[in-house]
């Protein structure tokens, strides 16, 4: 097995709902990251599915410390990310940067491509002020975008070359990881297999390590080695990206990947497919035990009464299901 | 007949930019119960074509230059604004993309379904809500009898989809035109809208046109397909025609930058360059710019969609003089 970069272990990032404009009452509690134990290893691209809600990117945004943990810890390369002062954060960050799903958002739109690329560049003063110019035309390139456009703004580019100005700026710090939450989802099928390239090269090319967030299933296989699923705040299987993929164990990953409509007519029409009711449930309220109870077609008394944890299925394969032997 | 029949629709937006041509020259006819798709990039003309068809398009600054849209007889373009209101909303109805958007927030949600039966039909209040009630529950509301008093905001995202359905079909209108009615939507809950809206038009033997982006809905979905770039059809045929024979370059680069139609962790191709910018006059066929198999003749002149047999027909001048296109 390959040595780790980064562990997440019990990670849990709650959000208060309060009330009341003065005196504010804590009436709640959203557990949007809900105990989560990952180990992701040097150099792998790790997919990250599930449904709008289910945690996420709250989960992407915990790595990074942009939203502080309510328990469990991160640790990248060694150090412990939850316990760092800010200038320990300032430096981890060197090795730890994030591309966000809308291009139109994330960029400033009063900051030229120049002035986007080079403040990390200028922060952690990688570079020399007179070889800025040099290395930001050097990152444009990387990713397949022209130096001469350097002094345009954000709005005078498209939204694939806006999201390669966000790689760029991800990668203006040689990072070894990259979270990537959402990068393609925002973009239409011809630009979104230009990124999913581009993506793919510079993670080979730059021995990066990549964490993919994504909602389409499709996507995160093709470019994912291993692939955790979550639901509800909690990683329901974590596998070989094929394998979880086209041999799904969870019967919510079964659903998920039965969910999705396949580009072709003669097999769309005919393969079984599981419909799940309802909709995903309340991170304010989860159901009790497995959260995924109330719409499982597999559910017993005992799914109720205890959230189960991540299980080896398998030397690749971890599963959370209580009924995984019982499982046809 | 054909149920609705579009005849050299051009749909043009006068800006401060130029003459944006949304829908150039685009003609098509859907039969009774028939579900046709129309597929497409983001600015391709696709929801224009059918916002024109609804009366929906803005004047000004848009304009429909020409072109008929026979329904059942009725132009639809040319005819009384009376005769309009009367097929509108009644005979052929409209789902939205975006169904957080498409329903009044401050309005009951049962006032908003019962509106178009008070409308058009000569039916009481008490009548219309008890209507309203059946198509909640067709729609698979569960509880529907207190829910159809709630505000849009009390339902969740698949819920209000499901609210915009029941809303459009309860006129029982031979026409549904489906505007990418689930994109904004997770997969479990786009799986359970689809089957709906496949369910329902069973019941009611209506015609659907099924706008959408994405090729894994279309091939469950519809019987024909029709794909649209830059404001024109280049290909038209019968979904597994489409899927197994397509002609047009455009068409088979699509598929081939589709993840799920390639072999996993294989670069996908991608179709070079950007879609054109349709505020220009294009002498020659739109795609000819990222075409692979573009010669200077395809610059010159504009490709009529040519008829390769009864069902199949295409807009590239390379296929239609009988040249076999293969990849270099």
């Amino acid at each position: 097995m390959s040595d780790s970069i980064l562990q997440l272990t019990d990670v849990k990032t709650h959000f208060p709902i309060t009330r009341g404009f003065l005196v504010k009452r804590h009436i709640g509690t959203v557990k949007a990251v809900d105990g989560v134990n990952l180990t992701v290893r040097r150099g792998e691209v790790l997919g990250l599915v599930g449904e709008s809600g289910c945690g996420k990117s709250t989960l992407a945004r915990t790595i990074l410390q942009l939203v502080p943990t309510t328990g469990g810890t991160v640790v990248l390369n060694g150090r412990n990310l939850g316990t760092s002062s800010d200038r320990e954060l300032l430096a981890a960050r060197r090795d730890l940067q994030m591309v966000f799903q809308d291009p139109y958002a994330s960029l400033n739109p009063r900051m030229t491509v120049f002035a986007t690329l080079a403040e990390p560049l200028l922060v952690h003063r990688v570079c020399a002020t007179e070889d800025v110019a040099a290395r930001v035309a050097e990152l444009m390139r990387l990713v397949g975008l022209a130096p001469r456009f350097m002094q345009k703004y954000p709005h005078e580019f498209s939204g694939g070359q806006r999201q390669r100005i966000a790689i760029a700026r991800a990668l203006a710090l040689e990072p070894k990881v990259i979270v990537a939450d959402e990068p393609v989802s925002a973009l239409d099928v011809s630009i979104q297999a230009q990124i999913l390239n581009l993506l793919a090269q510079l993670t080979k090319k730059m021995n990066l390590t990549l964490i993919f967030i994504a909602h389409d299933l499709s996507v995160v296989k093709h470019i994912s080695d291993r692939v955790a699923v979550m639901y509800l705040g909690k990683i329901v299987e974590l596998g070989l990206a094929a394998d979880v993929i086209e041999r799904p164990r969870h019967p919510y990953t079964r659903a998920l990947v039965s969910a999705i409509p396949t580009p072709n007519p003669d097999t769309e029409r005919t393969r079984q497919r599981i419909v799940l009711a309802g909709d995903p449930p309340s991170p304010i309220n989860p159901p009790a035990g497995c959260a995924f109870h109330p719409r499982c077609a597999y559910a017993q008394a005992q799914c109720k009464l205890a959230a189960p944890a991540l299980m080896a299925d398998g030397p690749t394969r971890e599963v959370a299901c209580v009924r995984l032997a019982d499982l046809p | 007949m054909p149920l609705l029949n579009v005849q050299d629709l051009r749909t043009h937006f006068h800006t401060r930019n130029g003459i944006y041509r949304a829908v150039d020259g685009v003609s098509f006819s859907v039969e009774r119960g028939e579900t046709l798709g129309i597929v497409g990039e983001s600015g391709s003309g696709k929801s224009v074509t059918c916002y024109s068809i609804m009366g929906l398009i803005p004047q000004p600054p848009g304009r429909i230059v020409s072109g008929t849209a026979f329904f059942d007889g009725i132009d639809l373009l040319h005819c009384s604004p009376r005769q309009a209101r009367s097929i509108r909303g009644k005979r052929v109805s409209m789902i939205f993309q975006d169904p957080m958007t498409s329903l009044n927030p401050f309005v009951r949600v049962s006032e908003q379904i019962i509106e178009p039966l008070l409308i058009h039909e000569n039916i009481s209040r008490r009548d219309a809500l008890a209507r309203a009630l059946t198509m909640l529950e067709a729609v698979g509301i569960n509880d529907a009898a207190k829910r159809i008093h709630y505000y849009p905001h009390e339902f969740s995202g698949g819920m209000r989809q499901r609210v915009m359905i029941a809303m459009a079909l309860i006129t029982k209108p031979e026409l549904l035109i489906a505007d990418e009615p689930t994109t904004a939507l997770d997969v479990t809950v786009q799986a359970q809208i689809l089957e709906l809206i496949g369910k329902m038009q069973r019941e009611l033997g209506m015609a659907v046109i099924f706008i959408t982006h994405d090729l894994g809905v279309v091939s469950g979905l519809c019987d024909r397909v029709q794909v649209m770039y830059a404001g024109r059809i280049v290909e038209t045929a019968d979904t597994r025609t489409l899927f197994k024979d397509p002609r047009h370059p455009y068409t088979r680069a699509l598929q081939r930058s589709i993840p799920a139609l390639q072999s996993k962790g294989a670069e996908l191709y991608t179709i070079p360059g950007l879609p054109p910018d349709v505020s220009k006059n294009i002498p020659g066929c739109a795609f000819a710019s990222r075409c692979e198999f573009a010669t200077d003749r395809c610059a010159a002149s504009i490709p009529e969609l040519i008829a390769l047999d009864a069902t199949h027909a295409q807009a590239c001048l390379r296929v239609q003089a009988g040249e076999t296109l293969a990849r270099t």
